[in-house]
C-alpha cells in the first residue's frame, strides 16, 4: 500500500505506479498539465521512468484565466 | 514601424490582457482577440483530480500558438511559491521563458512585496526565465529590477482590480525616464483614458484584466482599450502642445472678423 499526496489530498495505491500511469488514474492522460514532485518538475520526458514511492508529494497544475 | 519589444522579441500591440474574471472561455476568446493583444497572462493552479475530466482547458480557447502566453504568480506570497509556479508553467508550456512575476504582500492591498520580489526574481534570472516584474511605483525599486536584469518593469497605476487609474503619474514618469527596458503599467487601469494617459506619459504598454473583464460589455472595452493604446502612443509620438495658464490663443485669424463681435470696440 502507498499513499500519494496530489494536489494536497491523500490517496492509496496498491503497488507501484509511475508518473505515466498516475496520469492515467487522474483522467489526465492528453491534457495540458505540469507535474512537480516533492517540490521538483517532472518533465514530460520522465513520466514513464518515474516510479512514485510512498510519501510522495504531487502537484499537478494547468492554466487557467488570470491577469 | 513603431513596434513594443521585450526581450528582443517584437509585438505589434502594446495592450496586454488577462484571461481571468471573465463569464465563459468563449468571451474570454471573443475580448482578447478584439483587444488585439499578442501577449496573453495566464494563471497556474493545481488541475482537478478526474472529479471533471471533461473540464474545458483555456488553452483551448487561448492557444499557444497563437498567442504569447505569459504566465503569472498571481496568489503567490512568497519567493519559494512564485519560483515553483514559473518552473511548473515553463514546464506546462514547452520550455516558455517569459514570465510576470509578482510576489504579493498583503491580501487586502495585494500590493507587491519589493524584498521578496527581487529575491524571486534573481533566482528566476539565473534560472534563463525572461521576468516581467509586477512592482510599486518606487523608481528606485524599478532601476533595481531593472540592473538585476528584468526584461520589463511593470509599475502598478493603482492596486489590482481596484480600477482607480493612474494614481501618481510623476512616479510613473521618473520609472520611464529612468530605464532601459520597456517599462508597462500593469493594474489600477479602470477605463480607456486611464490607458491613454498611462500612454501618454510614454509607457512601452499597458497590462489590464479587470477593467475589460469587468466591464459590462467586455468585448465593447476591450475594443476601448485598443485604441485608447493606440491614440495614447501617437499622442506621445506625436508630442503634445505646451501647456498654457492664462494664455489664450485662438486657433482662427485675429484679422477679418466683423466689426460688431469685437469685445474691444
Amino acid at each position: 500500500m502507498m499513499q500519494l499526496t496530489i494536489n494536497g489530498q491523500t490517496q492509496n495505491f496498491d503497488g507501484a505506479v509511475n508518473v505515466s500511469q498516475l496520469i492515467e488514474h487522474l483522467s489526465l492522460q492528453g491534457k495540458r498539465i505540469a507535474i512537480e514532485r516533492n517540490g521538483v518538475i517532472v518533465p514530460r520526458s520522465q513520466y514513464t521512468e518515474q516510479k512514485l514511492v510512498d510519501g510522495d508529494q504531487l502537484e499537478v497544475v494547468v492554466a487557467v484565466g488570470g491577469g | 514601424m513603431d513596434n513594443l519589444v521585450i526581450a528582443g522579441k517584437t509585438y505589434h500591440s502594446r495592450l496586454l490582457v488577462g484571461t481571468g474574471k471573465y463569464k465563459d472561455f468563449d468571451e474570454t476568446r471573443t475580448a482578447v482577440e478584439t483587444s488585439g493583444a499578442e501577449i496573453i497572462t495566464v494563471a497556474i493552479r493545481r488541475t482537478n483530480i478526474g472529479q471533471n475530466p471533461d473540464e474545458p482547458n483555456l488553452l483551448d480557447a487561448v492557444s499557444p500558438s497563437k498567442y504569447t502566453l505569459l504566465p503569472n504568480t498571481a496568489g503567490c506570497y512568497t519567493v519559494d511559491d512564485a519560483v515553483r509556479t514559473l518552473r511548473l508553467a515553463r514546464e506546462l508550456l514547452d520550455g516558455h521563458s517569459l514570465v510576470k512575476l509578482e510576489v504579493l504582500g498583503d491580501p487586502k492591498t495585494l500590493y507587491p512585496n519589493m524584498v521578496e520580489t527581487i529575491k524571486a526574481a534573481e533566482i528566476l534570472i539565473k534560472e534563463d526565465f525572461q521576468v516581467m516584474v509586477y512592482t510599486s511605483d518606487d523608481p528606485i525599486i524599478a532601476k533595481q529590477l531593472e540592473e538585476i536584469g528584468c526584461v520589463a518593469i511593470m509599475p502598478l497605476a493603482s492596486l489590482i482590480g481596484s480600477g482607480m487609474g493612474i494614481l501618481n503619474p510623476w512616479n510613473l514618469q521618473i520609472i520611464i525616464d529612468n530605464a532601459k527596458v520597456p517599462v508597462l503599467v500593469d493594474a489600477g487601469v479602470g477605463t480607456a483614458s486611464d490607458a491613454a494617459i498611462a500612454m501618454e506619459l510614454g509607457c512601452d504598454g499597458v497590462l489590464m484584466n479587470t477593467a475589460i473583464a469587468a466591464a459590462q460589455n467586455p468585448v465593447l472595452m476591450a475594443s476601448a482599450m485598443r485604441k485608447a493604446v493606440e491614440a495614447g502612443r501617437e499622442a506621445y509620438l506625436a508630442g503634445r502642445m505646451a501647456k498654457k495658464l492664462y494664455s489664450a490663443s485662438p486657433s482662427s485669424p485675429v484679422s477679418g472678423v466683423i466689426a460688431s463681435s469685437s469685445p474691444n470696440k
